[in-house]
């Protein structure tokens, strides 16, 4: 340890080692200031100015600067909470308020938004005396993008959208335009956010403080179809749910509460609840199976993974001519809903293939697009007919009146709920290729692999966007690159057409850290603290079941042996596979309603 | 040192030669303002008919030489013979001929073409006699209207490229950074900052890729001394930035120039394009290993791109906006690199330095303030224009003795110093030395030097609604205060000038200002309530007055003006009756008449109708 270095914050002696920014400090020191603009993940952007601070520095010199993009030094003396600052502070809000559709009652966001918090903690109550922004001067909502809803009266400019398209997706679907008080965010040329090429990721908006970006709410969907006496409803659960959906329950992040969810759904009303974890291994045996049979061919090397809906529609609109890379495997998704249409009628009384409606519960928006996608129709019906995210089931629970906490544990409805330890990684960046890796390795040697924890492709945080992991497979070595954010995947793909790629497999997760922290799951405001824990969960959980690969999965065995056949059998190919289109230009005309 | 430097003094010899045999000069003023009044066909005609005559000066020919701006702009277009002693103002196409039949060819001077004297009403023959000049010190500007800006040749027979030649001998770029320290040169773009402190903190990180950038953005309404040296002296730009690059250890450089000046966009290209051909840019400068490529880089025109970080930004070709500081360009600027920026004004006070040393530089000036400051006088003086005085010189100097003191004989209320980012000093400042710190004191600043002199007709709530106005257009949106706090802060003062002001405004607008100038991110937010808070200092009253009285003292503000006839003056003749577009003027012939003022739309058609001054605004 070098020497050690403090400054002070309301008078507390606090040390510090190596906190990009003062803000981190304070808030290490146990101190908050609030702010809308600052993300830990994201570039230091210092617009919104309210994390302004007092800093006297040794020389006696004293200045107020916003504690997010001031690099911490030693002996200077911070104040948080003076008068000066709570000005500043104050005048931004009653600004950003006046400016602002203050209908909290019916905005997605209520009760989640920063904006009012604040608004409320630091007692604004009239605002009249500024310019107000009037209900004859609002601008059109957006809603014809799949997977969001954009209310430009709501924006408060933080630019968090902004950042969060650019630097995470590398991709700037979202951008500033005009000066001044008429400065705005929009998609490019002011077109909607379904005209441009949006993947749908929602990163936007779980970084947005306000209601100016929010999920497209589809629970009064659902609700009409489970009241619909007509119909039966079954629910599949995607991985990463089960760990993050405690949160709106004051449970902490990464806490398993997948019985929870069950009891809460068929509370609810859904007739009959699987788990996507089930297809998860699903995916894996088709998947392990297509990359053994590329590796042996030496054909369309590298493999891509094809789970995340974003990072598809990534390919198909940017680089169409790569599209033979990527695996030809639907999403777990994707996989599970064409078996249940085939065979829940099979097993369980009362259930037709037209009665039948399935219900996804999962951590993305872009699962909602991918839902609509025409390749996923089979005889003019959508193979999944609704899709949730983990916020939307949060509100379901909660207008249910369900006490989430109280629940009486249950398990999934058999025999499309079991899943292997292999199945529920999927929901962290790397957990495929991990998984693959351990199926794979049986499929090629006979034998199952010994050590399946493949610690080399773990990690979540914002080194971990780019992960390298060699195997040996008896010999044969396998390279496994794992991303996260498709701005690293955009690398991945200069390498590969520039000739200097050397891997043999590529996962890609557009959400950073993966699924645990994808658009539609309760928002942390990008807090690597819970991505972490909550893909800890999902490693517990893997630890702890009794298989650990999916080929070890009893209920997959018998799917196989009862229906399937084999992996990449004619069976599989019909219900499991799928294609891929170049949509390059004409992008979005197949998922806009 | 291994290389042999090129002996830049018997280069000047061989250009001075040159010039010599150019016989007698007639130096026309070049710059965008003369160029609006017509010079360039002015220079045309004189080509036209001067060029084979034979001067009475026994010289063997004439030389028309278009040059930069001389910077009295409103007595243009000028033309200078310096070889007869003489200045030509207001010059027409149809002047010429008359220029070169008499004054050239037979030595009469054309009297009605001098400048007149506003005081002692006599004719004024030399340039340094007239009084607009006679008080200035011209040192950045000193080659401007002296040199064919389009000349290298010119430059070098002015010195030009002396001082880098001095510094590549010294060979020692810590001496540069020293003597630019000692002289006490501050940022001349409107901080202030030491520039000699700036070229030591970007030196420090030498080693990697450096940048060096001249900010040519200059924004602040009527400001144009950056484009004056821009266009008139383009190489002394140059050789202060490559004297810059040397120190801070940078090969490369980029000249932010808004788009609006294609003038002197094009004279830095010629100057670039002609000192790299010639050796004297480029690689192996003057015979050294000293490499230093120049770029241009149009700017859009936006005011915040004056701002140093979102000027780097925009270079990089993102959107024009500040980036919070730390860090410091010094540290992290352009492409993530060590750049050192500094504007037109600083950089062209270098090679002055380097060339007379740092002490003939800190001669001038005052304590903390040294060497000479532009100011571009524009408004209600005699004399407008861009001038040259040393820091420290009077507010009283500049408005009454460069100046000439208040056009048409009025009052003088107030000057606007500093632009949209300044604030007003009043008759109290007259004898104020006018330095940095001392304008800073008395709530405006420097700036750019825009000075804009006001008198009393003049309404000050009018001034700064208008200046608020510029900034929020000019915002870039970013910074919560700066974008929301000044469009309220505009609405306010729009309301206040319409008549429709409340007391609890001027409350607000103090509220506002503060929040605004202690939150913003950049320094456009920073200082943007400085018009009105300086006004509100000062002039208090005429706020109110606008507020509760429903008066505009100064009698501008369209909405408060009433319009009266005054019955003893009118004999009825009707005229203004019949000239009111609203019909609001009622009357029979021979008897006053009488506006009814709910008619009135305050256009004041019937006051100049009137031919009995019947008709009182107020």
């Amino acid at each position: 340890m070098s020497d050690k270095k403090t400054l002070i914050i309301n008078g507390k002696e606090v040390e510090f080692t190596d906190e990009p920014n003062l803000l981190e400090v304070i808030r290490k020191a146990g101190f908050n200031v609030p702010t809308f603009c600052y993300r830990p993940d994201l570039t230091q952007y210092g617009a919104c100015r309210m994390c302004v601070v007092e800093v006297e520095y040794p020389n006696g010199r004293t200045v107020i600067n916003s504690s997010c993009t001031m690099p911490p030094e030693a002996n200077i003396k911070v104040k948080t909470n003076t008068e000066r600052t709570r000005r500043i502070r104050k005048t931004v809000l009653e600004l950003l308020l006046a400016n602002h559709d203050r209908e909290c009652t019916t905005c997605d966001k209520s009760g989640k938004c920063e904006l009012q918090r604040y608004a409320e903690e630091y007692g604004i109550k009239d605002v009249s005396k500024y310019v107000q922004l009037h209900k004859d001067r609002f601008k059109e909502i957006d809603p014809w993008n799949p997977s969001l809803v954009r209310d430009p009266n709501k924006c408060i400019l933080c630019g968090a959208c902004v950042r969060a398209c650019a630097e995470f997706q590398g991709h700037a679907v979202l951008g500033f335009a005009n000066r001044g008080s008429k400065t705005v965010v929009q998609p490019m040329a002011g077109k909607p956010l379904a005209s441009v090429d949006c993947v749908f990721c929602g990163q936007c908006q779980a970084v947005c403080p306000t209601g100016a970006l929010t999920i497209k709410n589809e629970v009064n969907d659902a609700w009409k179809l489970i009241t619909d006496k007509d119909v039966k409803v079954v629910a599949q659960i995607a991985p990463s749910v089960r760990v993050a959906i405690g949160e709106e329950f004051g449970l902490e992040p990464g806490e398993n509460s997948i019985k929870l969810i069950n009891a809460a759904l068929k509370e609810i009303g859904f007739d009959l609840v699987f788990d996507t974890n089930f297809s998860a291994d699903l995916t894996i045996m088709e998947e392990a199976h297509e990359f053994v049979e590329r590796v042996s061919k030496g054909e369309n090397l590298p493999l891509f993974t094809s789970c995340c809906p974003a990072w598809v529609r990534y390919m198909e609109t940017q680089h169409p001519d790569m599209l033979h890379h990527l695996s030809s495997c639907k999403s777990p998704q994707g996989m599970l809903s064409p078996v249940l249409r085939e065979l829940v009628p099979q097993y369980f009384e009362g259930f037709t293939k037209e009665n039948l409606k399935i219900v996804s519960i999962m951590p993305c928006t872009a699962k909602k697009a991918e839902a609509k996608r025409e390749e996923l129709r089979k005889d003019g019906v959508f193979e999944t007919d609704l899709v949730l995210t983990t916020q939307e089931l949060a509100k379901m629970i909660k207008s249910a009146g369900i006490d989430f906490k109280a629940l009486e544990p249950a398990e999934g409805d058999s025999p499309f709920a079991l899943y292997s330890g292999a199945g529920t990684i999927f929901g962290a960046s790397g957990g495929v290729a991990e998984a693959a890796v351990r199926t794979a390795y049986e499929f090629v040697t006979g034998e199952p692999l010994s050590d399946v924890d493949i610690k080399g492709m773990r990690g979540v945080d914002k080194n971990s966007r780019c992960k390298d992991v060699e195997l040996d497979i008896k010999g044969t070595k396998v390279k496994v690159r794992v991303v996260s954010t498709l701005k690293e995947a955009e690398k991945c793909i200069k390498e590969i057409k520039n000739g200097t790629a050397d891997f043999h497999m590529l996962e890609v997760m557009a959400c950073p850290g993966g699924c645990i922290n994808g658009g539609g799951q309760p928002l942390s405001f990008n807090d690597s603290k819970v991505k972490e824990r909550r893909a800890e969960g999902l490693y517990k959980e893997d630890s702890e079941l009794p298989y650990r690969r999916s080929n070890d999965n009893p209920d997959i065995k018998k799917l196989y042996q009862e229906y399937l056949e084999a992996p990449g059998s004619h069976k599989a190919h019909e219900l499991l596979h799928t294609v891929y289109r170049d949509k390059f230009k004409n992008s979005y005309k197949d998922v806009v309603k | 040192m291994t290389t042999t430097l090129i002996n830049i003094k018997a280069e000047q010899e061989r250009v001075k030669e040159q010039i010599k045999a150019q016989g007698l000069r007639v130096l026309v003023c070049a710059g965008t303002g003369c160029v609006a009044n017509g010079s360039l066909k002015v220079i045309e005609k004189f080509k036209e008919l001067g060029v084979n005559v034979r001067p009475m000066t026994q010289q063997d020919k004439v030389t028309i030489v278009p040059t930069g701006c001389h910077g009295f702009c409103e007595q243009g277009v000028l033309v200078v013979i310096p070889d007869l002693d003489v200045t030509y103002v207001r010059v027409k196409l149809e002047d010429v001929e008359e220029i070169v039949e008499s004054h050239i060819k037979e030595g009469k001077p054309v009297e009605r073409l001098l400048y007149v004297d506003p005081k002692t009403q006599e004719h004024v023959f030399k340039n340094e006699e007239i009084n607009f000049y006679a008080k200035q010190t011209r040192t950045t500007l000193a080659n401007c209207g002296e040199i064919n800006a389009e000349s290298l040749d010119e430059a070098l027979a002015v010195g030009a490229y002396e001082a880098l030649h001095k510094v590549l001998e010294k060979g020692d770029s810590d001496w540069v950074i020293e003597e630019i320290t000692r002289s006490g040169l501050r940022g001349r773009g409107g901080g202030g900052f030491p520039t000699g402190m700036k070229w030591k903190f970007t030196a420090a990180n030498k080693g990697g890729k450096s940048y060096v950038v001249c900010n040519g953005d200059e924004g602040d309404p009527g400001a144009f001394m950056d484009r004056s040296v821009m266009e008139g002296d383009p190489h002394k730009l140059l050789e202060g930035m490559a004297i810059a690059g040397y120190a801070i250890g940078a090969d490369e450089a980029y000249i932010y120039v808004r788009a609006e000046y294609p003038l002197a966009i094009h004279r830095l290209r010629v100057a670039i394009k002609e000192a790299e051909e010639r050796g004297y840019l480029g690689k192996n400068i003057m015979g050294s290993d000293f490499n230093f490529e120049i770029h241009i880089k149009e700017g859009a025109g936006a005011f915040v791109c004056g701002e140093e970080t979102a000027l780097i930004a925009s270079i990089e070709g993102e959107r024009g906006m500040p980036r919070p500081k730390p860090p410091f360009p010094a540290n992290k600027g352009l492409f993530g690199r060590p750049t050192l920026i500094n504007n037109v004004e600083t950089l062209a006070n270098v090679a002055p330095i380097i060339l007379k040393g740092a002490d003939w530089f800190s001669s001038m000036g005052t304590e903390k303030s040294k060497g000479t400051k532009t100011f571009a006088l524009t408004g209600e003086v005699n004399n407008t224009g861009l001038i040259e005085v040393p820091m420290g010189t009077t507010l009283r100097e500049i408005v009454f003795d460069i100046g000439g003191g208040i056009r048409g004989g009025k009052k003088f209320k107030a000057v606007q110093i500093g632009g949209p980012s300044g604030g007003c000093l009043t008759e109290e400042h007259l004898d104020l030395p006018m330095d940095y710190d001392n304008l800073i004191a008395a709530g405006a600043m420097v700036g750019s030097g825009g000075l804009v002199v006001m008198n009393e007709d003049t309404c000050i709530v009018e001034v700064a609604r208008f200046f608020m106005n510029f900034t929020q257009n000019e915002s870039c949106g970013k910074c919560v205060p700066c974008r929301e706090g000044t469009k309220n802060m505009l609405k306010i003062l729009e309301r206040i000038v319409k008549g429709k002001g409340e007391m609890k405004d001027i409350e607000t607008l103090e509220e506002l200002a503060t929040a605004v100038k202690d939150g913003s991110l950049c320094g456009l937010g920073k200082t943007a309530p400085n018009p009105v808070l300086s006004t509100l200092k000062y002039f208090k009253d005429e706020y109110i007055a606008h507020i509760k009285d429903k008066k505009c003292p100064a009698g501008v503000c369209e909405a408060m003006k009433t319009i009266t006839i005054d019955a003893e003056l009118c004999k009825g003749c009707t005229k203004c009756a019949r000239t009111c577009p609203v019909g609001a003027i009622e009357g029979t012939v021979k008897n006053p008449h009488h506006i009814d003022q709910s008619k009135c739309i305050k256009c004041g058609a019937c006051a100049s109708a009137c031919p009995f001054k019947a008709i009182k605004q107020s």
